[in-house]
């Protein structure tokens, strides 16, 4: 049926062209494409890793990147178990929402229930302490950035110094990845920035790889819950379209 | 009507004081359908289906969600992250949209093709132009609500058009804004429609499919019904075929919103907005692209009218054009099998739009071809804008008088009774059709 081979061909060309396009349009700084354990329809995230990712982010990012989304209590999501993880947000101070019988705002010692605190008071505090440039919350850079894990693991990873004739702005850094390529924030970054807990050797590329596996978990914690769920509700729907199939042709058998 | 009898005294009792039983029997199970309609008669039943899942998971959504600047985008998170199944819904409302308009792109493609807004389908076609407004607009409003960086900047392009109405412009801007910048009162008002909409749409399709089934289905032939051998009643067979759609469109949607959730949105709106900061590019959801493409087209002034107003009129006439298109059409043909030199112009249209969608998102001064520097994309948005109107104004109106149409079968049941084709002699869906 060439006809109807066509029509559908160009159904696909009208749906899949006008949406790739759309999210081509911004800015394209290329980086390679990296292997990540969640990726594809079973992609898992490694609790290992995402563990690694979460001290790097506490000794590396925490001091000057907020992660707003992310309470202490989701960090069961990693494999801590609930005394662990009271025990890790007693070592945090955050701010009391409420003041207490005094009329003061107090800071105390973190509670499970609590959010990661972030590091500055205000947005103006945040811009005084860096040159004039916002560190932007973490919780979900993966998912609003383009290129997503692939490109915050290049721009981590991205700093060289600048090529001859790339005059750089005061108290700002070249990167590869960065669209523009200036960047207000320095290599944050180095060899045996973390000392892993595990014993895993802390290269830049390996603490990268690990902080950006992490951040990815904190942009889409409930990743597993739905892929878990789609291939079910998908094997589901496959059978139940075989019924329907089969229901429509017994259907129809007897119309000419 | 005759009166409908019942087995049970229940439904019985209820339908004699209130016939909805007789409505539904009459409507939907012994209501007379063409024998001959093709899985593209599906996508109706398919945008039903989407715009009632719409209405739950938002009226759901709508239980968690803050439509308050400082809270909004916190709140879409927090139904992502901390309410039970909250990003299950998220997911199936927010693909559920991108969804509705290929549904309803493909119904209203195949309007076109089977030339389904001929008379005596006007009305149909035009209420149809309607609930794509409305889609529009709901649509629009719905993308506001998370408050991401593209949600305020759309949100600002769109206002703005109306700042190119002469005079008044910046008084209805400011009116329809409720501030003079978008802020919490803008906010505040979409959430509002944005839930009021939906039903209006839903008032429409009733409409729509009450004068549908005045009328009755257009069908593949676009040919009158003779007698009923050429018809089926809709249950159980087209219950049964519109199932079989809605199976494989429930798969497309979930893999969507399973396994590639944000595939069609853009990152730029898990940023929450900044109202100093503008992305590098603002561009809208896939669905507006092509309509974007025309608004951006119009790059000069004419006379005394602004280019600006000029692209807000070209967009505007872009859809309201579909509301004359059944009397700008000469040809008394309806279906596309039947009409060769429209076929091709049908083609032709679609490939047009796919171009405008790629236009709408591509940077009006980007190169189409590297190295040829006068053909920039809004040097093609402007070509493929011309050819869209031409064909509605130009096209249509000649071919149907220069074609010589293919002789049309006299019945819809004739291929099986009278052993002929009524498609061309030897095509492959004739010998498929006889075949079944």
């Amino acid at each position: 049926m060439p006809r109807l081979t066509m029509k559908a061909a160009l159904a696909v060309i009208f749906l899949f062209g006008a949406t790739t396009t759309a999210a081509n349009s911004a800015e394209i700084v290329s980086f390679p494409k990296k292997d990540w354990s969640w990726q594809g329809v079973f992609g898992t995230y490694d609790r290992s890793q995402l563990q690694r990712g979460l001290q790097a982010y506490k000794s590396v990012c925490a001091a000057c990147h907020g992660l707003k989304f992310i309470a202490f209590r989701d960090l069961m999501d990693l494999g801590y178990s609930a005394a662990e993880i009271k025990a890790f947000a007693k070592t945090i101070e955050v701010t009391n929402a409420e003041p207490n019988d005094e009329g003061e705002i107090f800071k105390r010692p973190a509670r499970a229930a609590d959010y990661f605190p972030d590091p500055f008071p205000n947005k103006q505090a945040a811009r005084a302490a860096n040159n004039g440039a916002y560190p932007p919350d973490l919780s979900l850079v993966v998912e609003s950035r383009v290129g997503g894990a692939d490109y915050l693991h290049a721009l981590l990873t991205g700093y060289t110094d600048p090529p001859k004739g790339v005059k750089l702005g005061d108290g700002m850094y070249y990167n590869k990845a960065y669209p523009g390529h200036q960047i207000a924030m320095p290599a944050p970054i180095m060899d045996d920035s973390v000392e892993y807990k595990d014993g895993t050797k802390p290269t830049v590329n390996q603490i990268a790889t690990d902080v950006t596996a992490f951040l990815a978990w904190a942009s889409e914690p409930n990743m597993e819950a739905r892929k878990s769920m789609g291939i079910k509700v998908m094997l589901f729907l496959f059978a139940f379209l075989f019924v329907l199939i089969g229901m429509k042709r017994r259907t129809w058998s007897n119309v000419h | 009507m005759e009166k409908q009898k019942f087995d049970n005294k229940v439904v019985q009792w209820v339908d004699d004081r209130l016939p909805v039983f007789s409505y539904l029997n009459h409507e939907y199970v012994d209501f007379p359908m063409p024998k001959n309609l093709n899985y593209f008669w599906n996508f109706g039943a398919l945008a039903t289906i989407t715009l009632v899942t719409m209405i739950v998971t938002g009226i759901v959504l709508a239980m968690q969600y803050t439509p308050h600047t400082t809270l909004a985008f916190d709140s879409v998170e927090r139904i992502m992250r901390d309410v039970n199944y909250g990003w299950l819904m998220r997911y199936i409302h927010a693909n559920g949209a991108s969804m509705f308009f290929i549904v309803v792109y493909i119904h209203i493609f195949r309007g076109l093709y089977y030339g389904s807004y001929k008379a005596p389908r006007e009305l149909i076609w035009m209420l149809g132009v309607v609930i794509l407004l409305l889609m529009m607009g709901t649509a629009f409003m719905g993308y506001v609500l998370p408050w991401g960086q593209m949600s305020y900047w759309g949100a600002q392009v769109i206002t703005d058009f109306f700042t190119a109405i002469p005079f008044v412009g910046d008084a209805i801007t400011t009116w329809l804004r409720g501030d003079f910048v978008i802020d919490n009162a803008t906010l505040n008002r979409f959430f509002s429609l944005h839930y009021l909409l939906p039903f209006v749409i839903v008032g429409v399709v009733a409409f729509h499919v009450t004068a549908l089934h005045i009328a009755g289905s257009n069908n593949p032939d676009g040919i009158d019904i003779k007698d009923p051998q050429d018809t089926v009643p809709f249950t159980p067979y087209f219950t049964a075929k519109d199932s079989v759609g809605i199976g494989v469109f429930l798969i497309v949607w979930a893999s969507f919103i399973f396994f590639a959730p944000n595939f069609l949105g853009h990152p730029d709106n898990y940023i929450e907005a900044q109202p100093l900061s503008t992305p590098a590019h603002i561009v809208p959801e896939w669905y507006f692209l092509p309509f974007y493409a025309i608004l951006r087209s119009i790059t000069f002034d004419v006379l005394f009218l602004e280019a600006k107003l000029l692209g807000v009129i070209a967009m505007g006439a872009s859809i309201m054009i579909l509301f004359i298109l059944p009397w700008l059409d000469t040809s008394k043909v309806r279906s596309a099998r039947y009409r060769p030199l429209y076929r091709l112009f049908f083609w032709v249209l679609l490939v047009d739009c796919v171009i405008l969608g790629i236009v709408g998102a591509k940077s009006p001064n980007d190169l189409v071809i590297s190295g040829v520097d006068w053909f920039e994309y809004k040097t093609l948005g402007l070509l493929a804008t011309i050819y869209y109107f031409a064909h509605f104004l130009v096209l249509i109106p000649i071919i149907g008088k220069i074609e010589t149409p293919k002789p049309l079968p006299t019945s819809i049941s004739q291929p099986v009774t009278g052993g002929g084709g009524f498609a061309p002699a030897g095509s492959a869906s004739a010998a498929k059709r006889g075949k079944a």
